[in-house]
């Protein structure tokens, strides 16, 4: 039994219908606590490896195991109970937007309560207690009420963290988590997932286009370019000059930015 | 220099098409009156008479028609209610974002619309014919032709919705009934109270000429005045009608603007 929080891939591939490869021959060993963050151009596969590790989409070939278990193989039970441990928060934040944020952070334990329960609103004074705690660490608590609509997209995305804590993972998953927003609310973003890593050990598995993020946030840093892994060493040893063979095709801009 | 405006032909300069087309349709218009014979045996002298009388309504008539006339709002309210939320489990088996079955989905379509191409007032003969003259038939007509209303409006708002809360409801390991709870219930809600009262609307005014075929309700004074001829007591069932539907439909305008 492997170690909580742990993220493995062997020999991964995914080739879409259409012959599109968007994975290939993938392999990754994350341990619980690492900060992993996923760079590359669009395209490369990033998205793609993200919802892949939560079985959004399902894989050609190879093994994923979330602490130690295979989600590949896994069905129903199984799969929801290794789906609860590894949380997704979303780029577009995919909330409700017209549900409170009380309802939207609640639905989080999607995965622990059967329809008739959470449609009569019958939810136990624990996981009640445990949105107003999860809101609270997201500096969010007197939104309680507020309808998602209402709310700025930093905001919308924090309630997206504050939903993912509610499923009590040992694994976040998080694409693309920043790109609609400005630097400011970038950071709080970020800031919130750090801590997340730093004071739980959760295990952060995060995609960027922003390489100054990476190096400022990530433990470890891989990239990916054309559904291969090129790249990937922890942050001690990653020189900015790395990048420009990541970002190589996307012209000059991109490589400077590295530098 | 001096702008000029651009010259077209004289067909489009004055609208031959468009004219001819509209000449064409009253031609039409006249003809087919003819055919049908319509306004052939009109008489100015009844048609006067019947309004002399209704201008002069007979106020005292109003407490006994106070009963049927609750009983027309009560049979549109429980109509609407059996209806509606039959459709609720029928709308989602219909809705391509919810089931993935596309033969199952053909198939309740095609059964719904086949039910709500029936006529409202055939559906009441239909019911008055096998459940027999009664409040219960009139419940009963509504209560398919709002099956079939609710059942359209709602499966078309169920697959519209947002379609992110539902995927983050599936990486979070969501059964699918939990997921639907979560994810379509909050973005539907709203649109369906609104479908809710609009086809309560639509059946209060239905409700109305249903005991025209003995289906209960209002209907059957309208019909019993009218053929013994007390025109002015036809006047004061005609305007209680209208102050009816003209109180749901406020109310439901209203209710309806707050919802959205």
């Amino acid at each position: 039994m492997a170690e909580k929080g742990s993220v493995a891939l062997k020999d991964v591939s995914k080739i879409y219908p259409n012959g599109v490869v968007g994975l290939e021959n993938i392999n990754l060993n994350i341990q619980r606590g690492e900060f992993v963050m996923i760079v590359g151009l669009s395209g490369s596969g990033k998205s793609t490896l993200l919802r892949a590790i939560n079985r959004l989409h399902d894989v050609t070939a190879g093994q994923i195991l979330i602490d130690g278990q295979d989600i590949t193989q896994a069905s129903g039970d199984k799969l929801h109970k290794i789906r609860r441990s590894a949380a997704m928060i979303f780029q577009n934040y995919n909330l409700v937007k017209t549900a409170s944020v009380y309802r939207n952070v609640m639905s989080g334990r999607v995965g622990y309560y059967p329809a008739w329960r959470a449609a009569l609103g019958l939810f136990t004074k624990e996981d009640q207690a445990l949105v107003a705690t999860n809101l609270a660490r997201v500096n969010l608590l007197d939104k309680y009420y507020v309808k998602a609509r209402d709310l700025s997209g930093g905001q919308q995305q924090r309630v997206g963290i504050a939903r993912a804590l509610m499923q009590e993972p040992s694994v976040i998953l998080a694409d693309e988590p920043v790109s609609g927003l400005d630097p400011k609310t970038t950071k709080l973003v970020m800031n919130d997932l750090k801590r997340l890593n730093e004071e739980d050990g959760m295990t952060i598995i995060l995609n960027v286009h922003s390489i100054g993020l990476a190096l400022k946030y990530a433990s470890r840093i891989v990239g990916l370019k054309a559904g291969r892994i090129i790249y990937d060493k922890p942050i001690e040893e990653v020189d900015k000059r790395d990048f420009k063979e990541i970002y190589r095709e996307a012209g000059d801009s991109a490589a400077e930015e590295a530098e | 220099m001096k702008a000029t405006i651009p010259k077209r032909p004289w067909v489009k300069e004055w609208h031959v098409t468009g004219f001819t087309i509209f000449l064409l349709l009253v031609l039409a218009v006249l003809l087919s009156a003819q055919a049908t014979q319509v306004g052939q045996d009109f008489s100015m002298d009844q048609f006067v008479d019947l309004w002399l009388k209704m201008a002069h309504p007979d106020w005292p008539y109003l407490s006994q028609i106070m009963t049927p006339l609750a009983q027309t709002v009560q049979m549109a309210i429980v109509g609407t209610l059996l209806g509606g939320l039959l459709a609720i489990p029928f709308a989602f088996l219909a809705a391509a974002n919810i089931i993935r079955n596309a033969a199952l989905r053909w198939f309740i379509r095609l059964v719904m619309n086949l039910i709500r191409s029936i006529p409202q007032m055939l559906l009441a003969a239909l019911f008055v014919a096998v459940v027999g003259i009664g409040t219960l038939s009139g419940v009963g007509a509504l209560a398919v032709f709002s099956f079939g209303m609710m059942f359209k409006l709602l499966y078309e708002a169920i697959e519209t919705v947002d379609s992110g809360p539902m995927e983050a409801m599936r990486a979070a390991g969501g059964k699918r009934g939990a997921m639907i709870v979560f994810a379509i219930f909050p973005q539907i809600l709203n649109q369906y109270l609104s479908f809710f009262l609009y086809t309560l609307e639509l059946n209060v005014r239905a409700s109305a000429v249903l005991g025209y075929l003995g289906a209960g309700g209002i209907g059957l004074y309208l019909n019993t005045t009218l053929d013994t001829f007390r025109y002015d007591r036809t006047a004061v069932v005609i305007l209680a009608i209208l102050v009816v539907i003209v109180l749901v439909d406020t109310l439901s305008n209203q209710l309806r603007e707050a919802l959205s």
